[in-house]
């Protein structure tokens, strides 16, 4: 076993997955914004949301390809890096990866031509339709990747089987096993739900930009009249998926739950909350800790008293601890897990806060002059973000040693062929060629937003001199002698408006 | 029909539809310098713009379902073929970010730029291509234990090289016949005579990596003696390739593209026939009168998932499929004709 190589290949997967993981739930999230919006355009023929659309769209466009390019890393790197762990659950994880492509990434990316492309080739309905489709694909996307991730949380649906050359597997037993295991819908929930923040805080960030600019003012406040809701509405829901998450981790992997909460002794009696604090590993306890008394036992069991299985309790180790190994050997990194998952938490509890209180300014119709507030949505867009990265670092890291729960160790996962050399070039070019994609991308979507979206005017014109040329091109196929309009690919000069 | 079979044959279309999509548009990347103004350049884009990103999806599914139904061959390859794999990957990164990024700003050295890293991201993912081809066909060193046992610059023999070569040839051509479909004017009449040049290219790469094959890969034609009829399709490759000059000079460019994408599912099937029924051809410890190592190489049986895994993959395939193609259908009407520029292109 190469250490280094081991080492050097969990940063590459940490670093390429994290860079990718900023696109996904910006996309997910903005698409079923975009589908709300040119929904009202279509319901209310009102130009405005055209623009809104359009707008969005070519920002939902260039974050797109950010995560097309680095998504296809993802897919590889599995192979690459990890070609033990993909013999060992390939026969499971490779069908859920399978129908992602098939179900998701065609529907998406098909559709997306037309979304981007399409807005002069079809008509508005076909447009609306390739929106949602896209939505609908990029949640599709999230599905199949989710199973096939919680597979890897929540082992089920499978057994394993030694071939005669002594390589040990899991096969497939029942494929609904797999797919709704234990812990699917309550991840699945909370990552859709953390996306959909992440794209109402894009809207919203920007919106509020244009506000404090002074710029596209119609725009902004119509955009955040739909992003807001829908922003607040989502913080209540990941509060209560993540609960829901919380208690299905209890249930299913209580050593990853004892991580995140920094609870080392299993005692008598209510087991406490950690608000704040540092966990000291050597001393097994937490430092400098703000805690309510029982309140662990309260969200996990739902009363205050009945104890939390903690670090020290044998049953976190799937199967049970093995004669003669230590107990801390299955912990996973303390630090990181307590961390990223408080402040995860954290900033959930902060959305929460902010929404509803930025609804409350709203309605008392304050909100578009508390300049301050707006700066906060400026950089708010950080947030969600920062807090999808924590959410699956915490989900991820928790889960070790286990690159399989229960099933295959992430140190035996890695490709034996591969060597610290090979991983340590490729690392330094995927670290190089992202920060310079990074850089550009930024500096083409910065333009984009001080570009702005097009005057509503303009596309009323636009619309009305297209229906003009439809319903011209319509008398052609009717009326033989106007067979001159045929040839037009637009309004001619002297066409009526 | 076995499922194994099956999986084989499905992974076969897949790499078809791979070829035949991907390959037009990586083609014109790689012809992309050619354009002279920047016009010309976003044409270039423009005519694979709505396009490329859905027919790169046909390479993401052809991976996802080998890592589904060969996870060993899945697993061997891509550790093996690591960074020959990273710097496809790089390629791929660079091809998509140039067409998003370019035309998004003004600027001559911004624009010159993302045009260079689309004409190399392309030609180098094609070159790789075919160099994981060329190796393929010609087997690899594969121990006992399923992995590779090789260095990178292993995988760089003349063989492989040439096969890499002859794929660039390919696509250039493909590439060269779709941009006629979608140009007018004076930048058709120019690349009417890149159709000539790309297909010579091609005629002569094609006669090369043939005798090539013949000469020094005994085992890719030992299929030949088992299934006869597989020469048919040698027949039919020979033709389609004999219509491309024939359609170029009547000036049907639709023929030429019918009968180049009929190639190169042609060149697809022969790539089949020479591994069937292995998946990686192992090198190593050959026997005295063999080419290659028959127990150390993966075939559809040793190195495929559970019977009831690629069970469950034919259902999803079967239900998945039909609405791919319906949507593509729907893709690719919708952006039918001529390239124009307008205010929602790159």
């Amino acid at each position: 076993m190469d250490e280094t190589a081991l080492l050097l290949s969990r940063i590459q997967f940490a670093f390429t997955i994290g860079f990718h993981y900023l696109f996904p739930p910006l996309t997910i999230g903005l698409g079923l914004l975009m589908v709300i919006m040119e929904g009202l355009f279509l319901w209310t023929k009102e130009h405005q949301y055209e623009a809104m659309a359009k707008f969005w769209t070519k920002i939902f466009a260039l974050i797109f390809a950010m995560g097309v390019a680095s998504g296809i890393v993802m897919e590889f790197q599995f192979g690459t890096n990890w070609s033990y762990y993909s013999r060992f659950v390939g026969d499971v994880f490779g069908s859920a990866l399978a129908a992602e492509g098939i179900f998701a990434f065609f529907l998406e990316s098909g559709f997306l031509a037309i979304l981007v492309f399409g807005w002069d080739k079809v008509r508005p309905p076909m447009h609306f339709f390739s929106t949602l489709m896209v939505s609908l694909g990029s949640i599709f996307s999230a599905v199949w990747i989710i199973i096939a991730n919680s597979w890897q949380q929540t082992p089920a649906g499978h057994h394993l089987v030694t071939s005669a050359s002594g390589f040990t597997r899991a096969e497939i037993v029942d494929f609904w096993q797999l797919v709704f295991n234990p812990s699917t819908i309550e991840r699945l929930t909370h990552t859709l739900v953390g996306a959909f923040i992440a794209g109402a805080f894009l809207v919203l960030s920007v919106s509020a930009f244009y506000l404090l600019r002074n710029r596209h003012q119609d725009f902004a406040r119509r955009s955040i009249a739909i992003a807001l809701p829908f922003a607040a509405v989502f913080s209540l829901l990941a509060l209560l998926t993540g609960h829901s998450n919380g208690v299905m981790i209890a249930k299913h992997q209580p050593g990853k739950l004892a991580a995140f909460e920094g609870h080392f002794t299993t005692q008598e009696g209510g087991t406490p909350l950690y608000l704040v604090g540092v966990p000291n590993v050597a001393e097994r306890r937490v430092d400098y800790g703000l805690a309510i008394p029982g309140a662990l036992s309260f969200l996990v069991h739902g009363d205050w008293t009945t104890p939390v299985t903690a670090l020290d309790d044998p049953a976190i180790v799937p199967g049970g601890l093995p004669a003669g190994e230590a107990i801390e050997d299955y912990w996973p990194p303390i630090h990181l897990s307590f961390q990223s998952y408080h402040i995860m938490v954290g900033l959930g509890m902060f959305f929460i806060a902010l929404t509803l209180f930025s609804l409350l300014q709203w309605w008392r119709g304050k909100l578009f002059e508390q300049r301050w507030l707006l700066w906060i949505f400026v950089f708010g867009i950080a947030g969600p973000l920062i807090a999808n990265q924590l959410g699956w670092i915490a989900a991820e890291v928790g889960r070790q040693p286990w690159i399989v729960w229960g099933l295959l160790k992430t140190r035996d996962g890695i490709s034996p062929t591969v060597s610290a050399i090979d991983v340590g070039i490729s690392i330094g070019l995927f670290g190089l060629i992202y920060l310079l994609l990074l850089a550009v991308w930024l500096f083409v979507l910065d333009s984009k937003i001080r570009h702005g979206p097009e005057d509503p005017a303009d596309l009323e014109r636009e619309f009305k001199a297209r229906r003009g040329w439809i319903l011209a091109a319509a008398a052609v196929r009717t009326d033989p002698s106007q067979s001159s309009y045929t040839d037009a690919h637009g309004p001619k000069p002297g066409d009526p408006r | 029909m076995d499922l194994h079979l099956f999986w084989f044959v499905t992974l076969g279309v897949l790499l078809v539809g791979y070829a035949i999509l991907d390959g037009f548009d990586l083609g014109v990347g790689i012809l992309h310098l050619g354009a002279k103004s920047d016009t010309e350049r976003r044409i270039f884009m423009n005519s694979i713009g709505p396009l490329w990103d859905g027919n790169e999806v046909w390479l993401v599914t052809f991976g996802g379902a080998l890592f589904a139904a060969f996870p060993h061959v899945y697993a061997t390859a891509f550790s093996g073929f690591y960074l020959a794999f990273m710097l496809l990957l790089f390629a791929l990164i660079f091809r998509a970010v140039s067409m998003e990024f370019r035309s998004k700003r003004e600027g001559v050295l911004w624009r010159r730029s993302f045009d260079v890293a689309f004409c190399a991201a392309s030609t180098l993912a094609t070159l790789l291509f075919g160099v994981a081809v060329g190796n393929t066909i010609k087997g690899m060193p594969i121990g006992a234990d399923m992995e590779y046992a090789g260095t990178f610059l292993d995988l760089l023999g003349p063989y492989p090289l040439v096969v890499g070569i002859f794929a660039v040839a390919m696509f250039a051509m493909h590439g060269s016949i779709y941009l006629y479909l979608k140009t007018t004017g004076d930048l058709q009449e120019r690349i009417h005579g890149w159709m000539w040049h790309t297909f010579g290219f091609f005629l002569v790469m094609y006669i090369f990596t043939t005798i090539f094959t013949l000469v020094e890969v005994p085992q890719a034609t030992r299929n030949f003696r088992d299934y006869p009829w597989a020469w048919l399709v040698v027949f039919l490759n020979v033709l389609a390739i004999a219509n491309i000059p024939r359609a170029i000079y009547l000036r049907k460019p639709g023929y030429a593209f019918l009968s180049s994408c009929c190639s190169i599912a042609a060149f697809v099937f022969l790539f089949g026939i020479a591994l069937y029924p292995y998946l990686l051809v192992s090198s190593l410890d050959v026997a005295p009168g063999m080419t290659f190592n028959p127990v150390f190489s993966l075939d559809i049986y040793n190195s495929a998932s559970s019977e009831k895994t690629l069970q469950i993959m034919a259902i999803i395939a079967f239900l998945g499929m039909p609405f791919v193609l319906t949507y593509t259908a729907i893709i690719y009407w919708t952006f039918r004709g001529k390239v124009e520029l307008g205010k929602f292109s790159y």
